[in-house]
């Protein structure tokens, strides 16, 4: 998929580009372009360290296990259909909290670990649960409290606040996943479950 | 007032979370400067990763751009949009968004460099890439992962949620930064 987007990109715009007269254009932004891409990740470097650093304290003082704990009645709640006490629970309550601090690197192996821990319910095994839906749902959605990426993009391209953007980011992803939640609900109650 | 509050709020978070979190950490007999460093330590081999997809994605996104493309289709497009209050330089944006997240991420940075990230347009694309997931990337390798080939209603929410959230970024955004 990303390939053909890519070949697609790249296709429209220097044909695009010729028909236009504007290939002197197109040549400076290929270049140009490259030479934003060391500057940014140059600039992003130091902000990455920074979470990753701060993320590890929070592994390591034991605090990810608490707010496991914590959270433990609410992820019963939505994943109604995952038996109380299942691994499965555990992980998706990191994979959560991992993608809820912008942890797009944690996110993703706990995320991969709940899937196959809710593929072991799974009576059809080529076919999604309902607990995979509902588990996607939040998952695309995107539910984030620091957009980290984004804090570092602005900073490295010189924003006077690279932060001003969590507020309405967060008040955005809390819609989206509320919407999330209810399609998907919306959606179970009409087919039959499995 | 509301305004205030938002702004407040995401100038505050990051300094209050390092604090306490670095002080519960220390009170619980963590090496806290060690542990950080140890974690500080992945985000060069992290960077090193993202570097080639970010620099195909911008050159891509470059030459599409130079092209005058985008400026035909939000030309085309800007009308409709701008009824609904959406700043047509966005478009790019919401269209990439739940494609490939360095695509989106590509198209972020260059617009934050025309445009500023303190523009309207910089704040906007800002929170689109932040307030929302790479739907179609997420949805192949989860389910992909246990083989799971029917997704039953999963891509329906992904895009109905796509859409709430790109028009809730732009309503927000005018509303608190406008």
């Amino acid at each position: 998929m990303i390939n053909t987007l890519w070949l697609a990109l790249i296709t429209i715009g220097i044909v695009y580009g010729i028909l236009a007269g504007n290939v002197s254009q197109v040549t400076a932004a290929i270049f140009s372009s490259a030479e934003l891409a060391v500057q940014l990740i140059l600039g992003m470097v130091g902000v990455m360290a920074f979470w990753l650093g701060l993320a590890k304290v929070a592994e390591s003082s034991g605090l990810l296990e608490k707010s496991i704990r914590i959270f433990n009645p609410l992820v019963r709640r939505i994943f109604p259909s995952v038996p109380s006490r299942h691994p499965a629970l555990g992980s998706i309550l990191l994979n959560l909290t991992a993608n809820f601090l912008g942890l797009g690197n944690a996110a993703t192996p706990f995320g991969l670990r709940a899937m196959r821990q809710m593929q072991s319910l799974n009576p059809c095994p080529h076919e999604a649960t309902d607990a995979m839906c509902t588990f996607l749902a939040i998952n695309t959605s995107g539910l984030t409290l620091i957009p980290t990426m984004v804090i570092a993009v602005r900073a490295a391209q010189g924003s006077q606040d690279p932060t001003e953007i969590i507020g309405v980011t967060l008040l955005t992803t809390l819609t989206a996943t509320t919407v999330a939640l209810l399609v998907d609900r919306l959606f179970r109650s009409k087919g039959r479950s499995r | 007032m509301f305004s205030i509050l938002v702004i407040a709020i995401s100038q505050w978070f990051i300094p209050i979370v390092f604090l306490l979190l670095i002080i519960y950490a220390y009170y619980r007999e963590v090496k806290v400067f060690e542990i950080f460093t140890e974690g500080a330590k992945e985000a060069l081999t992290l960077a090193a990763a993202l570097f080639p997809f970010l620099l195909g994605m911008l050159v891509a996104i470059g030459i599409l751009r130079a092209s005058g493309f985008l400026d035909l289709i939000g030309q085309r497009l800007g009308p409709i949009l701008n009824f609904f209050g959406v700043p047509a330089e966005v478009l790019p944006m919401a269209l990439l968004r739940p494609i490939s997240g360095s695509a989106s991420l590509g198209v972020l940075t260059s617009l934050l460099h025309e445009y500023g990230p303190d523009s309207l347009i910089g704040r906007t694309a800002s929170t689109m890439q932040g307030g929302t997931e790479t739907t179609l990337y997420v949805l192949a390798i989860y389910f992909g992962s246990v083989g799971i080939t029917r997704y039953r209603h999963a891509l329906w929410v992904g895009i109905i949620t796509d859409l709430t959230a790109f028009f809730t970024a732009v309503w927000l955004c005018r509303l608190v930064f406008g």
